[in-house]
């Protein structure tokens, strides 16, 4: 990998401009990298780029100084003119002013987009799963390909080749784009002036979309910049923030504006965080408290660590329904019944549209103007009955928790002025399959909302579903995770597998209790020396007495059996592996233990309860 | 004539036996309760006996182990560090349990939730409850039909109240062995039908003994899990000479 430069082409200014063209939206879902990823870290990806693809389009020679204008300001520059000393971002008659030797010419987005097909079919035809992100910049997920051709570095020159090429035989047919009376001077007639463009074409390989796009625009020309995995964070920490304005570095969400990451770039700025690096240094509460969503964004980003948008697929904000309440309503049952009445309004809107609502947020604006929203999630469709019951919960909850923060200034009486629902995730009317005979579903109706009202009140998180899976000791054998539906297919997948040998793995009588973390612990033998185990898996003595606890709360007991120690060790093929050695005792009270020595200390893993 | 009897058939048939409102229950648990089965509405207590001894997580997993494979949904609340291996090995089923790992202090409000919509809940209290509170939430595992299984906390008012006053760990001897089953001693006592104080003698094992997990003793015959053929484990060897050492410690 090439030492970092500067950001050129004007991506180090803060005035919110990229280099190729803005305000093409791309294609849903592409933020997330490719689905089913999960928690772990971003999928690799392959960005390339064209910075001057508007100007190729318009069929002129990298030598002629030319600019693409779009709303009077500058988008595109050919390489002559950003010799010149053009940015990007600049006002249309500012550089005609300064440079009157420039070519003017008006952005044609429908032709950028035609003729950027042809490039991405190119790329297509060895790489699966390519996804345009506006005209002159292409993604895919690299992993396999990468494989196939011999690593990032050669596909990325492949995906340069590739591009080139196609972008040489675009010259000579051009889509002939009509002559703009509003430019100084309009396209010319000229087709196969396409020519000296080799070299045009920036790849990036990083892991995840954002981090890629910011690594295509630091390549140069047949030297492409490959980030090794896991090491975002040290690529991104050089970098001014400002490079967070970049477009392409992330979807245009439902709830953003364009202007938004300019404004968190000029308060970082102003506030002295400088730098990715700087940024990533940050607790993330602390940036989350101070700069909201976009900024923990931000963060996550920094710090190479995934980042998927919060909503998968804009949705039209139109589809919200909202009533409004005059006077407003003190009761929670009044809210509820209009709830209701919404939610049928909702639902028939949807059905109209053949789509179900499976996440819906239930917002409510207080007298005080206070705004107060969950989002709610189900399993198949969310009828009106439900959506009355949730509503009410909700108000109830917040009526509860203000009681209990305000104390005797008695705030819960904060009417409800506003109802809105709003769809957050809808997908396609395929109905709910009910069992044959029918007796699961209202026992699975009632324990949802029984749960569903826990969660209520505690938290998604508070509700956990376990499910079994392969794993050396008792807390890895079991994944948790927050209860979704009362569905079958809903318990949580598996992370490992069972099937596999897991050596080390305890055979016998399972512990009732796992202690995650596991509790300190204390072993000594007869004379009271504190026991430890050799290199070679061996006890220095016979355990006597066991002392679970520290402080006050430790209780000694003396040992009457044990079992072990067996080695476990783990992944020590990389650098996050494990050593530690088990030991089973039972102790003269009648209790028996899971311990483990690690790390020089003794803990006590699990209680056979 | 003939009408009026048939309208008394019906009417008999339609009554509910208060066998028939019971949640199953794993045989060797059976003895424990007046009517063979977990009768639903009922509050029942698990706990340590005079003599201390441990074992009363394990028989709340064994309480709800039959309802949960049957079908019935039963949740656990307060206890953070559930073995869920453990519940596996006794026969629950872990797609119809659900864990609430710490419910803080609105606690009554989520056992009151979720008594409405399951059908067995396990709660684990650190201090004693309210009358009032314990008093609220029996009385609404009465009208829901749902069982309150406690422990950890002196309850007031219990049905049933189990106490394990023995325990006995089989397969750990002096540095060598390890643990494939347990016994347990545990003693029934309560009001009205179960004032009568019963005496059971439980062997939990693991599920691969082939004993189901869960046994009975008494039967004249010892009844517990045999002693003389422990099987055979694949039990984890030490390192071999040739292996890395420097083990941490």
């Amino acid at each position: 990998m090439r030492p970092v430069q500067p950001v050129q082409t004007g991506a180090g200014t803060a005035s919110g401009e990229g280099t190729a063209l803005a305000g093409e939206a791309g294609l849903p879902g592409v933020g997330a990298g490719p689905p089913g990823n999960g928690s772990e870290a971003p999928a690799r990806t392959l960005v390339a780029i064209c910075p001057d693809w508007a100007v190729i389009v318009a069929g002129r020679p990298p030598s002629a100084p030319v600019a693409v204008v779009s709303s009077n300001r500058v988008t595109c520059l050919s390489p002559a003119a950003r010799a010149q000393g053009a940015r990007v971002g600049q006002r249309r008659r500012e550089a005609q002013a300064r440079w009157p030797n420039l070519e003017i010419l008006a952005s044609d987005p429908g032709a950028e987009a035609r003729c950027w097909e042809p490039v991405v079919a190119a790329v297509e035809a060895f790489a699966p799963g390519v996804e345009v992100l506006e005209p002159g910049q292409v993604a895919l997920a690299c992993l396999g390909p990468s494989r196939y051709f011999g690593g990032d570095r050669a596909l990325a020159l492949k995906v340069a080749a590739a591009v080139e090429g196609a972008v040489a035989r675009v010259g000579h047919r051009p889509a002939a784009p009509a002559d703009r009376p509003g430019a100084s001077s309009g396209r010319g007639p000229d087709g196969q002036a396409a020519s000296g463009w080799q070299g045009c074409c920036r790849v990036g390989v990083a892991d995840g979309l954002p981090a890629a796009v910011l690594a295509a625009h630091l390549a140069g020309p047949g030297s492409p910049v490959v980030v090794p995995p896991g090491r975002n964070r040290d690529f991104l920490a050089p970098l001014p923030v400002s490079v967070l304005a970049l477009s392409g570095l992330r979807q245009p969400g439902p709830a953003r504006g364009a202007a938004e990451p300019a404004a968190l770039v000029d308060l970082l700025v102003r506030l002295g965080v400088r730098s990715l690096g700087e940024l990533a240094a940050l607790p993330a509460p602390a940036v989350l408290g101070r700069f909201g969503a976009e900024g923990l964004w931000a963060h996550r980003f920094a710090n190479g660590w995934p980042t998927r948008p919060l909503q998968p697929r804009p949705l039209p904000a139109d589809w919200a329904v909202s009533e409004r309440f005059d006077p407003p309503a003190e009761q929670a049952q009044a809210v509820a019944f209009v709830a209701r009445a919404l939610a049928e309004r909702l639902q028939a809107r949807l059905g109209r549209e053949g789509l179900v609502c499976t996440r819906l947020a239930i917002e409510v604006e207080t007298e005080r103007g206070e705004r107060l929203r969950r989002s709610w999630r189900q399993q198949g469709a969310i009828g009106a009955g439900a959506v009355a019951e949730r509503a009410r919960w909700q108000l109830e909850a917040w009526a509860q928790a203000r009681r209990e923060a305000g104390g005797a200034e008695a705030p819960s009486r904060a009417g409800t002025a506003k109802l809105s629902l709003v769809p957050e995730e809808v997908c396609p009317d395929d109905g709910l399959q009910l069992g044959l005979w029918g007796q699961e579903v209202g026992v699975a109706g009632r324990v949802a909302r029984a749960l569903a009202r826990v969660q209520g009140l505690l938290g998604p998180g508070a509700v956990l579903n376990g499910v079994l899976q392969g794993g050396r000791d008792y807390a890895g054998q079991v994944r948790l995770a927050p209860w979704e539906g009362p569905a079958p297919g809903h318990v949580p997948a598996p992370a490992a597998s069972l099937a596999p040998p897991w050596p080390g793995r305890l055979p016998g009588l399972a512990p009732a209790l796992v202690h995650r973390p596991p509790l300190v612990a204390q072993v000594t033998d007869r004379a009271g020396q504190a026991l430890s185990v050799s290199g070679r898996g061996l006890l220095s003595a016979p355990p006597a007495w066991l002392v679970v606890g520290d402080g006050r709360g430790a209780r000694r007991s003396a040992v009457v059996a044990w079992g072990g120690p067996w080695p476990v060790e783990e992944r020590w093929w990389d650098g996050g592996g494990r050593r530690r050695a088990r030991l089973q005792v039972c102790t003269a009270g009648g209790g028996a233990y899971l311990l483990a020595r690690e790390q020089g200390r003794w803990w006590v893993e699990a209680t056979y309860d | 004539m003939a009408y009026e009897a048939g309208a008394v058939v019906e009417r008999a048939a339609g009554a509910v036996l208060a066998r028939d409102r019971a949640l199953p229950l794993a045989a060797a648990l059976a003895p424990l309760f007046p009517t063979g089965g977990l009768q639903r509405g009922a509050t029942v207590s698990v706990g340590a006996g005079p003599g201390g001894a441990p074992g009363a997580t394990s028989l709340a997993l064994a309480l709800l182990s039959a309802p949960s494979a049957g079908g019935s949904w039963c949740a656990v609340v307060g206890v953070p560090e559930l073995g869920f291996v453990a519940a596996d090995q006794l026969g629950a089923d872990l797609g119809h349990l659900v864990l609430v790992p710490t419910a803080g202090q609105k606690w009554p409000v989520v056992v009151g939730a979720l008594l409405e919509g399951l059908d067995l809940v396990v709660l684990r209290l650190a201090a004693e409850p309210r009358p009032a509170a314990a008093r609220r939430l029996a009385a609404r595992a009465r009208e829901q039909g749902a069982v309150l299984v406690v422990m950890g906390a002196a309850w007031p008012g219990v049905d049933v109240r189990l106490q394990v006053v023995a325990t006995r760990w089989r397969g750990l001897q002096c540095g060598h062995g390890y643990l494939w089953g347990r016994e347990m001693e545990v003693v029934a006592s309560g009001r009205g039908a179960a004032s009568r104080e019963r005496r059971v003698q439980l062997s939990l094992g693991a599920g691969d003994l082939g004993t189901g997990g869960l046994g009975t003793g008494g039967l004249g015959t010892g009844g517990l899990l045999p002693m003389a053929a422990p099987p055979q484990p694949p039990v984890p060897r030490p390192l071999a000479a040739g292996g890395p050492t420097g083990l941490a410690s």
